[in-house]
C-alpha cells in the first residue's frame, strides 16, 4: 500500500485516496468549438507514461481535496504532490525535486 | 531408556528433558520433550518418515529444520473445527496431547496406494497436466476435476467454520529488523543505540538463528547461544525495541509497508478464550534491515529423496538445539567446510560418520583437518552415483571424479546422509520489494543488488557468511537506518573457525550409464532433472514457462530449496550462463498465511458495513424479506400469511394502484447544492436547464459522464434561490458527489458553490396512490397540498407531526404521490403516525420488488439496470429532458458525435410476450429472425422485466437496435426451450396519457 502526502492532511495511506488519473488536462472552455477528432483526444488519450507521471489523486476519505502529484511510474515513488493551482514542480538532474515530498529510498550498494 | 530417548543425547540442547509432552502423530502415541518442534520430536523417537511425495507418492523424511522444509508436511488438529493443514512439522512447536497426521498417503504412511504413481511414472511427465486431461470436453466435471482435487496432494481444509480469534494491528516505527539471527539482533542493538524505535521479529520461538546451534564459536568471550541471551535480555530493557517472536515477516509492499503474521497461541497446549490466535501487523517502517539468512540448498542425485537424507545444517540443527542424533551411521557430502562442523559435532555426540564425501577436488583447512584428526575419512572429489532403502535410506553410491570422468565408487552403508550444496541468501522480501538482484559467482546465487526502498540486507541475506563479518554487517545495517548514525559504535569480539564456503548447482556428476532412479530438485511439487530437460527439449526457454510446465517452485514452499537448481539445470540444456535464466518472481506470502489472519475481525455481520433505514426495525416486525442493494438493506416485500415474493408484489402492487402504498426511499442519494453560482453550477453539470425552475419546482435531472453516457439520474429540488436538493440513484450518490466535486475543485474553482451529502439526514417516506393526498391532507402543516395549489412535481418545506419537513409531489409510480422528508431521527414515528393514519385508506406497505414492477409499468428506467454506460439520453428515451439552446453541460459534446445519433442505436422499447403468462429473463438477447443456431444475429437485450397484475400480462423493457423504429414488430428471444415471440411496444405500459400522475 502506498504512503501518499496529501497537501493539506500529510501522509497517509493509500485507502484514503482515489486514483484521478492524467494531471494537467483541462477541458476546454468550448467544447463546442473542436472538431471530433480533437474531442476525441480530449476524452480518450492519455500519455501513458513509463517513468515520472503527473497524475491526480483525491483525498476522498478525507479532505476531499484533488491534488496533483509527481510519481515515478516505474518504482510507485511519489517525487512531489502539489496543489491544483500549483505549477507541476521542476526536477533536478536526478529526476528528484529540490525539495522531497515523500522520501525516495537512499538506495545503497556494496559488495559483500 | 524410552523409545523417546533412543536418538536423544543425554545433554545439551535447548530443550527441557525433565518435561516430557506426549502426542501422536497418525493416532500413534510418541513422547517428546519441552523446546522439541513436532520434527524434532519425531526425529529423536527414530522417525524420519513424515509423507507422501505429491505426485509419485514417494516416501519422504524430514529434510530441512526451518520453514522451508518441503517434506513434513503435516495436518494439526485440536477438534473438528481446529484443523490446520498443511503445517511444516519443523515450525510445529511441540505441546503436551499434540495431535499430527501426515497427508497424501491411503490407506498408510507405511503402505501407501498412490506409490505405484512412481511405478507409472512415464505416464507423468512434465505438463501432464495439460497433456492428459485434455478430453473429451465433457469428463472435465464429471471425472478430472474431482480426481485431479482428491489425488492433489495436499492437506484438506476443515469442514466447520474456525471458531478462533484474529486480531490485526497497524505499527509505524525507525527501523524494523526482519530476522533474528545474529545479523539481524546486531542491527536491533546498534539501530537501538542510535535513538530508533526498533521492531524486531522472527518466525521462531526464540531469538538467534544459527547461533542457537553453533557449538564452536565465541562472541565477545561467551559461548553464542548465552550471547544471544544478553543482547536479547538488553534490548528488551532498551524500552525502543518491539520484540516479535513467532513473527514471520511475509510480505513487502511499497513503501516500506511490512506484513507480519504473529502466531500467539499454537504452541500452547490450551490456549487462553481471551487470546486471539494469530495476530496480522501492518508495520510502516523508515527504514527495514532484511537479516533473513541463508537456506542450505540440497545436492541434485538420483534417489536424493529418500527419507533419512536432510540437510547438514538441519542434522546439525537437530543435534545442538534439541539434542537429537539424526541416525546412528552417517555419510556427509558436501561442496563446503559448514558441513564439517556437522560432521564434528555428530561425531562428537556419538553418530559414526562413515566418510565426508567432498564435492570438491581437494578438501584442505582447519575444519577439513579437524575432521581428518578425529578419525573420519575425508574423501574430495566425491560425486553421489545413487542411494538405497526403501522407506530409509540404508545405502548411498559414492563415486570419484578426475579428469572430468566419473568412475565408480563404494557403496556404504548408513541410515542417514548429510547433504550442503552450499547456502541460498534469502532474498525473498528483498525481491519483493522490488529490489535488483545481482550473480554472486563464488556462492552460486543471487544476491542484493540496488535497493528499491529504504531498506538493507545485512548478513547471510546478502552473501555474507563469516560470522564475525555477519556482525558487523547487521551492526552497519541497523546503525545507517537508526536516525542518528553512529557508526562503528558496536563491535564484536569473535572467536570461531574460518570457514571456506562453496556451492554446487545442479546436477552431481553422473557416470556415462547413470541410475535410473529419479533425481529430485523441488522435492514439494515432484520436479525432477528429466522433467525439466523434457520441458526444454519441447520448446520451453523462459524460465517463467519452464516453471509453470512443470510446476517446479510453485508448491506452497515456493521452491526455497530448489530454485536455483532448477535454474542451473535450465541454463545447462539451453546452454546459456546460469544468470542469463534469471529467477522466478518472488511472491507474497514467504510461507502461508492462514486466511483466517489475513480475515481479522471482518467476518460474520462484520464482514461489511451494513446500512439500515430509518423503519428497518419497523419492516423487520412485519416479517420484511430484505435485500442487499450496495451496502443498504432494502426491505423487498412484506408476505402475508403464507404469500410467496409473486403473491405479495401483486398485492402491494394493487393496493397502491387502487389505495396508497406506503415506502420506504430513504436510501436515495442526496446532495445539497448551495451558493451564488448554484444554478450555473447544475447547469454546467446537468442536461436539463435549471436557470427555468423556480423555488419550489422540482424536475427529473440527467446527469452524463464527459463521453455523453448516461451516468445518474433523479429528481432535483429548487429549495431556494442558491440552493439545490439533488436527488441520485441508491448507489449512485457517493460517485455522482465525486464527479460533482471534481468539476467545482478542477474545472471550475471560479464558481462560488458548494457540495454536502445529506444521503443520511433525511429519512424518506413515499406515498403513493390515488388516497395518498387523503392520508396526508390532515397530518401536514404550512403547506396547502390540495391539487390545485400544489401540482405534480412541486416542492415545499412544511411540519408534519410537528417535525421539520420537505415535502415533494414525486411519483416513481405512476399513481398521485408524495414523498415526505424529515430529518432521519424523526423518520420512524413520522413513518408510525402516517401508516396509522392511512388505515382508514387502505394503506399497504411494499418493498422495493413492488416499486421495481410500478415503475416498469410506466417505464421509468432504472440507472444501472436499463442503462449500462453504453446508453445516452436518446436512447432511452430521455431527449426531451435535454435543455434546449445550452451551450454547453457534461456531455454535451460527446452526444454530437456522429455515432452517438446514429438511428441505429439500440433505443429502451417496451417488450409484450404474446402468451402473455411467460415473463421474460431479464438479460436475455433479442433476435430479429427466428430459428437462428449460433452465432445468431443479435440486436438487443432484455433489460427489465415482470408479471404485472395489474395489467394482467408481463411487461418487459428492452434496448433493441433502431427500436422505436420497430413498433408493432414481431422479435424473438432465443431460449433453450425455443425462441419465445415479443412483440415491441411503446416502453409505457400503464396510464400512458398520465391523468393519474396529476390528479
Amino acid at each position: 500500500m502506498l504512503l501518499i502526502a496529501c497537501p493539506y492532511c500529510g501522509e497517509r495511506p493509500e485507502i484514503e485516496f482515489s486514483y484521478g488519473g492524467q494531471a494537467h488536462l483541462a477541458r476546454p472552455p468550448q467544447p463546442s468549438q473542436l472538431d471530433d477528432q480533437a474531442w476525441a483526444e480530449f476524452l480518450y488519450m492519455r500519455s501513458n507514461t513509463r517513468g515520472v507521471y503527473a497524475e491526480r489523486w483525491r483525498h476522498s476519505r478525507g479532505c476531499g481535496q484533488f491534488f496533483n502529484a509527481l510519481r515515478d511510474t516505474t518504482t510507485d515513488h511519489f517525487l512531489a504532490v502539489y496543489k491544483r493551482d500549483e505549477a507541476q514542480p521542476a526536477l533536478s538532474s536526478e529526476g528528484r525535486p529540490p525539495s522531497e515530498a515523500h522520501e525516495p529510498p537512499a538506495p545503497r550498494e556494496r559488495s559483500p | 531408556m524410552s523409545s523417546a530417548d533412543r536418538f536423544r543425547t543425554p545433554s545439551g540442547g535447548r530443550i527441557d528433558r525433565a518435561r516430557r509432552h506426549g502426542f501422536t502423530f497418525d493416532g500413534r502415541p510418541y513422547e517428546g520433550v519441552a523446546g522439541d518442534t513436532l520434527a524434532s520430536a519425531l526425529l529423536a523417537n527414530g522417525v524420519h518418515l513424515t509423507g507422501r511425495s505429491f505426485k509419485y507418492h514417494r516416501p519422504r523424511g524430514i529434510l530441512a529444520a526451518g520453514s522451508e522444509e518441503p517434506n513434513a508436511l503435516v495436518t494439526v488438529s485440536r477438534d473438528a473445527a481446529r484443523v490446520t493443514p498443511n503445517l511444516r512439522a519443523t515450525q510445529v512447536e511441540l505441546y503436551d496431547g499434540l495431535s499430527a497426521e501426515s497427508q497424501n498417503r491411503w490407506p498408510s504412511l507405511q503402505r501407501d496406494f498412490g506409490r505405484i504413481n512412481d511405478r507409472l511414472s512415464a505416464f507423468f511427465p512434465a505438463g501432464f497436466y495439460y497433456k492428459t486431461f485434455m478430453w473429451p470436453k465433457t469428463a472435465w466435471k464429471a471425472l478430472y476435476e474431482p480426481l485431479i482435487r482428491r489425488a492433489a496432494g495436499l492437506g484438506r481444509a476443515p469442514t466447520q467454520a474456525d471458531p478462533d480469534r484474529y486480531a490485526q494491528r497497524y505499527a509505524h516505527c525507525d527501523v524494523l529488523v526482519v530476522g533474528a539471527g545474529p545479523a539481524g539482533i546486531a542491527a536491533a542493538l546498534a539501530a537501538a543505540d542510535g535513538g530508533a524505535r526498533v521492531i524486531l521479529c522472527d518466525e521462531t520461538a526464540e531469538f538467534g538463528g544459527s547461533l542457537l546451534s553453533e557449538s564452536n564459536a565465541l562472541i565477545d568471550g561467551q559461548p553464542a547461544s548465552a550471547w544471544v541471551h544478553t543482547a536479547i535480555a538488553s534490548l528488551a530493557k532498551s524500552g525502543r525495541v518491539t520484540l516479535l517472536a513467532r513473527t514471520t515477516a511475509f510480505g513487502y509492499f511499497p513503501h516500506n509497508l511490512v506484513g507480519l503474521n504473529q502466531r500467539l497461541s499454537d504452541h500452547l497446549p490450551r490456549p487462553p478464550e481471551s487470546q486471539p490466535r494469530e495476530r496480522l501487523w501492518q508495520v510502516r517502517a523508515r527504514s527495514v534491515v532484511l537479516a533473513t539468512g541463508a537456506i542450505e540448498r540440497p545436492l541434485v542425485f538420483p534417489g536424493n529423496d529418500r527419507p533419512g537424507i536432510l540437510l547438514a545444517s538441519a542434522a546439525h540443527t537437530y543435534l545442538n538445539r534439541y539434542g537429537v542424533r539424526v541416525g546412528r551411521r552417517a555419510v556427509v557430502v558436501t561442496a563446503g567446510d559448514e558441513a564439517y562442523q556437522a560432521a564434528l559435532d555428530l561425531n562428537a555426540a556419538g553418530v559414526a560418520i562413515a566418510a565426508v564425501a567432498d564435492l570438491r577436488s581437494e578438501a584442505v583447512g582447519a575444519l577439513p583437518d579437524a575432521v581428518r584428526r578425529a578419525g573420519i575419512e575425508v574423501l574430495p572429489g566425491s560425486t553421489v552415483l545413487g542411494t538405497d532403502g526403501e522407506l530409509r535410506v540404508n545405502a548411498i553410491t559414492l563415486g570419484r571424479v578426475q579428469g572430468g570422468t566419473v568412475h565408480a565408487g563404494q557403496r556404504v552403508a548408513c541410515d542417514s546422509v548429510l547433504m550442503s550444496g552450499g547456502f541460498t541468501p534469502s532474498v525473498h522480501l528483498f525481491s519483493q520489494s522490488r529490489g535488483k538482484l545481482k550473480w554472486h559467482d563464488e556462492l552460486k546465487a543471487f544476491v542484493p543488488g540496488s535497493s528499491a526502498e529504504r531498506e538493507c540486507s545485512a548478513g547471510a541475506c546478502r552473501g555474507v557468511c563469516d560470522l564475525a563479518d555477519v556482525l558487523a554487517d547487521g551492526a552497519a545495517a541497523g546503525a545507517a537506518a537508526a536516525p542518528q548514525p553512529n557508526h562503528a559504535q558496536r563491535r564484536f569480539d569473535v572467536d570461531a573457525p574460518k570457514r571456506r564456503s562453496g556451492a554446487y548447482l545442479g546436477i552431481l556428476p553422473q557416470a556415462e550409464a547413470p541410475s535410473s532412479d529419479k533425481s529430485f530438485v523441488d522435492w514439494q511439487h515432484d520436479v525432477t532433472t528429466r522433467d525439466l530437460g523434457l520441458a526444454t527439449r519441447e520448446g520451453f526457454r523462459s524460465i517463467e514457462h519452464v516453471k509453470r510446465y512443470t510446476t517446479t517452485g510453485m508448491a506452497t514452499d515456493q521452491g526455497k530449496t530448489s530454485n536455483l537448481n532448477a535454474m542451473a539445470i535450465v541454463a545447462k540444456h539451453l546452454d546459456v550462463a546460469v544468470p542469463q535464466v534469471g529467477l522466478t518472481t518472488f511472491r507474497m506470502p514467504y510461507t502461508p498465511v492462514t486466511f483466517g489472519s489475513m480475515a481479522g475481525i471482518s467476518r460474520g455481520d462484520l464482514f461489511d458495513p451494513v446500512r439500515t433505514t430509518p423503519t428497518h426495525s419497523w419492516a423487520a416486525a412485519k416479517g420484511a424479506v430484505f435485500e442487499n442493494v450496495g451496502l443498504w438493506k432494502r426491505a423487498r416485500y412484506f408476505p402475508r400469511g403464507g404469500e410467496d415474493m409473486h403473491a405479495a408484489v401483486a398485492r402491494e402492487c394493487r393496493a397502491v394502484r387502487d389505495a396508497c402504498g406506503i415506502f420506504d426511499a430513504s436510501t436515495l442519494g442526496k446532495i445539497e447544492v448551495v451558493g451564488p453560482d448554484a444554478v450555473e453550477f447544475m447547469n454546467r453539470m446537468y442536461v436539463n436547464n435549471w436557470s427555468t425552475l423556480g423555488v419550489g419546482r422540482s424536475r427529473y435531472g440527467i446527469l452524463l459522464r464527459e463521453d455523453g453516457f448516461v451516468f445518474d439520474d433523479g429528481v432535483v429540488a429548487r429549495t431556494g434561490a442558491d440552493r439545490f436538493h439533488v436527488t441520485t440513484t441508491t448507489g449512485g450518490a457517493p460517485r455522482v458527489l465525486a464527479l460533482m466535486e471534481d468539476y467545482r475543485q478542477t474545472e471550475w474553482p471560479d464558481l462560488e458553490v458548494w457540495l454536502t451529502s445529506t444521503t443520511e439526514q433525511w429519512a424518506v417516506i413515499a406515498l403513493q396512490g390515488p388516497n395518498a393526498r387523503r392520508v396526508l391532507e390532515t397530518l401536514v402543516e404550512e403547506i396547502d397540498i390540495s391539487a390545485a395549489a400544489w401540482p405534480h412535481m412541486s416542492v415545499g418545506r412544511g411540519r408534519i407531526c410537528g417535525v421539520p419537513m420537505l415535502l415533494f409531489r414525486v411519483s416513481f409510480t405512476g399513481e398521485l404521490g408524495f414523498e415526505i422528508n424529515v430529518p432521519a431521527d424523526f423518520g420512524l414515528a413520522v413513518w408510525e403516525t402516517v401508516y396509522a393514519a392511512g388505515q382508514a385508506h387502505g394503506i399497504t406497505e411494499y418493498g422495493t420488488e413492488t416499486m421495481h414492477v410500478l415503475r416498469a409499468e410506466k417505464g421509468y428506467i432504472i440507472v444501472g439496470q436499463d442503462t449500462d454506460g453504453t446508453v445516452t439520453p436518446d436512447d432511452a428515451g430521455l431527449a426531451w429532458a435535454i435543455g434546449k439552446n445550452k451551450a454547453d453541460f457534461v456531455g454535451k459534446r460527446s452526444l454530437e458525435r456522429p455515432s452517438m445519433k446514429a438511428a441505429t442505436r439500440r433505443q429502451l422499447v417496451g417488450l409484450r410476450t404474446k402468451d402473455p403468462r411467460i415473463v421474460l429473463e431479464e438479460g436475455a438477447q433479442v433476435a430479429a429472425m427466428p430459428g437462428q443456431k449460433p452465432p445468431m444475429e443479435l440486436i438487443g437485450h432484455v433489460t427489465s422485466s415482470y408479471a404485472s397484475s395489474v395489467l394482467g400480462h408481463s411487461i418487459a423493457l428492452a434496448v433493441i437496435a433502431g427500436g422505436r423504429a420497430r413498433l408493432g414488430q414481431t422479435l424473438y428471444v432465443p431460449m433453450p426451450g425455443g425462441d419465445l415471440a415479443v412483440e415491441v411496444a411503446a416502453p409505457v405500459f400503464y396510464d400512458p396519457a398520465g391523468a393519474r400522475i396529476n390528479a
